[in-house]
């Protein structure tokens, strides 16, 4: 997709003045949320199975190399076919060999947000074969053009009005010519303008939760079951996943998959957990005939043994943004990439580089509350804050925000001038200030004083006070 | 408490804001420390404890700083600050950003060891209890994050604030919710840090409080300022002022008389 993450600050603008997507960021504010504290404090063994599951997923990373080809090695005695891509364009084009091989016309597909990275949709779709979107989120915002906004619930940001908008312009060709405005009727009808496109799908992509290396199982978990249709129905079914979705045991998913749904959504399991190994064997009564796993590194190697590494830990289950008080408030797309939210704010600089994305690490209040809820104990401020010393390193970023650093730096590496100066300046404040005991505005401290007014100071700073005092002369 | 009065020697550690913007906190937590038999010494060349360059990405100065911190802070058996920010700062971030400095880091880590929040070290390990402090008023407690999430001062302030006369403590929803301060991010990012702290206030308002208190000045300035920006009249005073009986003067932010 178009990275916009350059401008930040202009969408998180007009994020705020944007009365449907506050009201529809309010639903993930509370619902997620409570749903999350709920299912976490009915399990007692929550906070063990997070620690066994970030050792799980670092077992993984230390061995990614052993697993993966464990993995490989079970796809293909299975009759599958693994494809090993390094970046975006080999995986466009391993997919895109294995549509022609078939002569795909249209494909369908479950929610991934690995084809969301490599931008699939507008590909295929340029060389002529139609993606469908089964998802109903994905679905929604594929009639809409636009990227999702967030990584479990793509279509958070639309308004129930929206999506009857949406669907009667899009779905008058199948003859629904009424404005719907009764929510589990316009499901319905998503699913049935979806299900005549499962029976007629040439190929169907799903993308991976986990990839299992004994088994070399790929799983996926769903609400609505449209996983199943989109890779069971077709005659190929595509798998794309990137490389760190590995995963050694079925002991280990299910280990894993107890935190996954309660950290998401608060439930205790998706509706929906689907385990695929191999093509449609001579027994089976359905499945695709071929098989084809894409692995897709995409930059994940390069973050191996480096401070970016515990990031290849995260499940994808959403918790981090539905806990960011900065997400609640300017929503999913203000953070102009594939992953909103927390942990886009510290995967996109890797992703589509410092320069551009420099604002995501920085419009944060290292309030913690992502890493105090991660599964996998991601500790996401600490990544933050490594993409602000390399900013800082590199002199990315306005000169004045330098500048303004360095100046008090100057001073606090100095304890007397210091003393001298903050002396001064608050006494100045509270002059300033009077008997109102506040700022309307000062020079340099627009900032602040655009929002709030600014307490004013009570006289002389402490240290001189003290000084002066009894005690402070005392040794 | 068996050790005798003035025989424990407490280092405050001020903190800029309370330095700058707000030293009755500094001289309520030196009264709260003496109540408790402490010995409070300030030593005179401390400034800041470097978050401001930590938060900026300015590894090097952080690191002078804290050298610094470190230095001033030596020998002490209790270093105390009324900020669970500058605390979190010392005792989880000093040792992590000598890492690579064996030196160093070892005396970063026995400060680490030695540093507390004022609330708490009033309450954990001094076994402290307010006598005979009244306020009759209906008040809200702030948690800030790095008292909430990193020191993990919750219940601390709440237990001392039942010894207060007359003292009804309503809580607000939400409490696990960042005010939007954040350091430079308030002013960096000031249109996101308003819808945070207006969320902050909906919920502080509807508690129906006449008093809002917290442990960190930063969020207090945040709240209060904006509390006066949108014209709303409500006191604002940090914990420790609280919890010394020192609430007569003007709150944060209020008109002085």
């Amino acid at each position: 997709m178009q990275v916009t993450s350059r401008n930040f600050k202009e969408k998180a603008s007009g994020a705020l003045k944007d009365d449907d997507l506050r009201v529809a960021l309010n639903r993930v504010k509370t619902g997620f949320t409570t749903a999350r504290a709920t299912a976490a404090s009915n399990l007692p063994e929550f906070e063990d199975l997070r620690n066994k599951s970030r050792d799980i997923k670092d077992d993984v990373l230390e061995n990614l190399d052993y697993y993966l080809e464990y993995f490989e090695e079970k796809v293909i005695a299975q009759g599958g076919h693994v494809h090993w891509c390094s970046n975006a364009t080999e995986a466009k084009a391993a997919i895109l060999k294995i549509c022609r091989e078939v002569d795909a016309k249209t494909v369908t597909k479950g929610k991934s947000m690995i084809t969301e990275e490599i931008a699939l949709n507008k590909f295929l779709a340029a060389e002529g074969i139609e993606p469908i979107e089964t998802d109903l989120g994905e679905y929604i915002i594929q009639l809409a053009d636009e990227p999702p906004s967030h990584i479990i619930g793509p279509a958070v940001h639309k308004t129930k009005e929206q999506v009857t908008e949406l669907f009667y312009e899009h779905h008058q060709k199948y003859g629904y010519t009424e404005r719907e405005e009764d929510a589990e009727k316009l499901v319905g009808e998503a699913r049935a303008v979806l299900r005549h496109k499962y029976v007629t799908a040439d190929v169907g992509i799903t993308g991976a939760n986990f990839l299992v290396a004994e088994t070399g199982s790929t799983v996926i978990v769903t609400n609505e079951g449209n996983g199943d249709l989109t890779q069971s129905l077709p005659k190929t079914h595509i798998v794309v996943a990137s490389l760190e979705k590995v995963i050694p045991t079925l002991e280990d998913v299910s280990t894993v998959m107890r935190v996954l749904a309660r950290s998401a959504t608060g439930q205790e399991m998706s509706v929906y957990t689907t385990f695929s190994t191999g093509p449609k064997r001579k027994s089976d009564i359905d499945g695709p005939e071929n098989f084809h796993v894409v692995l897709l590194d995409g930059g994940r190697s390069e973050m191996l043994g480096t401070e970016l590494e515990e990031l290849l830990r995260c499940i994808r289950c959403g918790a981090c943004m539905n806990h960011c008080p900065v997400y609640h408030a300017v929503g999913g797309h203000s953070y102009g990439w594939v992953y909103p939210g927390p942990i886009g704010a510290a995967l996109n600089p890797q992703m589509v580089g410092l320069e551009e994305a420099r604002h995501l690490p920085n419009a944060s209040t290292f309030c913690g509350r992502c890493e105090e809820v991660c599964p996998v104990h991601i500790p996401i401020p600490k990544i933050l804050r490594h993409w602000r010393e390399k900013s800082f390193e590199q002199q990315i970023g306005p000169k004045p925000e330098r500048w303004g650093i360095e100046l008090w730096g100057f001073f606090a590496k100095r304890p007397t001038l210091y003393r001298l100066v903050t002396n001064i300046a608050a006494q100045a404040l509270t002059k300033l200030a009077g008997r109102r005991g506040r700022l309307k505005s000062f020079p340099m401290l627009g900032g602040w004083t655009s929002v709030r007014d600014l307490p004013a100071p009570q006289g002389a700073t402490f240290m001189e006070q003290w000084k002066k005092s009894k005690r402070g002369s005392r040794k | 408490m068996s050790e005798k009065p003035e025989s424990v020697e407490v280092a405050l550690f001020v903190t800029c804001l309370v330095d700058i913007n707000r030293p009755s906190v500094g001289f309520a937590a030196v009264k709260l420390l003496e109540e408790t038999g402490c010995r409070v010494v300030v030593p005179d060349t401390q400034t800041c404890c470097g978050q401001p360059a930590y938060n900026s990405g300015d590894r090097k100065s952080t690191q002078q700083i804290a050298a610094a911190v470190i230095k001033a802070f030596k020998g002490f058996k209790y270093v105390v600050a009324p900020s669970g920010s500058c605390a979190g700062m010392i005792t989880k971030h000093y040792p992590e950003l000598f890492k690579d400095d064996p030196d160093l880091l070892l005396d970063a880590q026995d400060l680490a060891a030695r540093t507390y929040e004022l609330v708490s070290f009033l309450k954990d390990v001094r076994g402290f209890k307010p006598e005979g402090v009244k306020l009759d008023a209906k008040i809200t407690y702030h948690d800030s994050c790095a008292n909430l999430r990193e020191m993990k001062v919750v219940d601390q302030p709440r237990a001392l604030m039942s010894h207060i006369e007359d003292l009804e403590l309503v809580e607000a929803d939400d409490r696990e919710a960042c005010c939007g301060f954040g350091g430079t991010f308030c002013i960096k990012y000031s249109e996101i840090s308003e819808e945070m702290v207006d969320r902050k206030i909906d919920n502080i308002l509807a508690t129906k409080a006449d008093m809002l208190a917290a442990g960190d000045l930063g969020c207090l300035m945040n709240i209060a300022g904006r509390l006066y920006r949108k014209g709303h009249n409500m006191k604002v005073l940090h914990i420790a002022e609280i919890l010394a009986g020192m609430t007569d003067g003007p709150g944060l932010g209020e008109e002085r008389r």
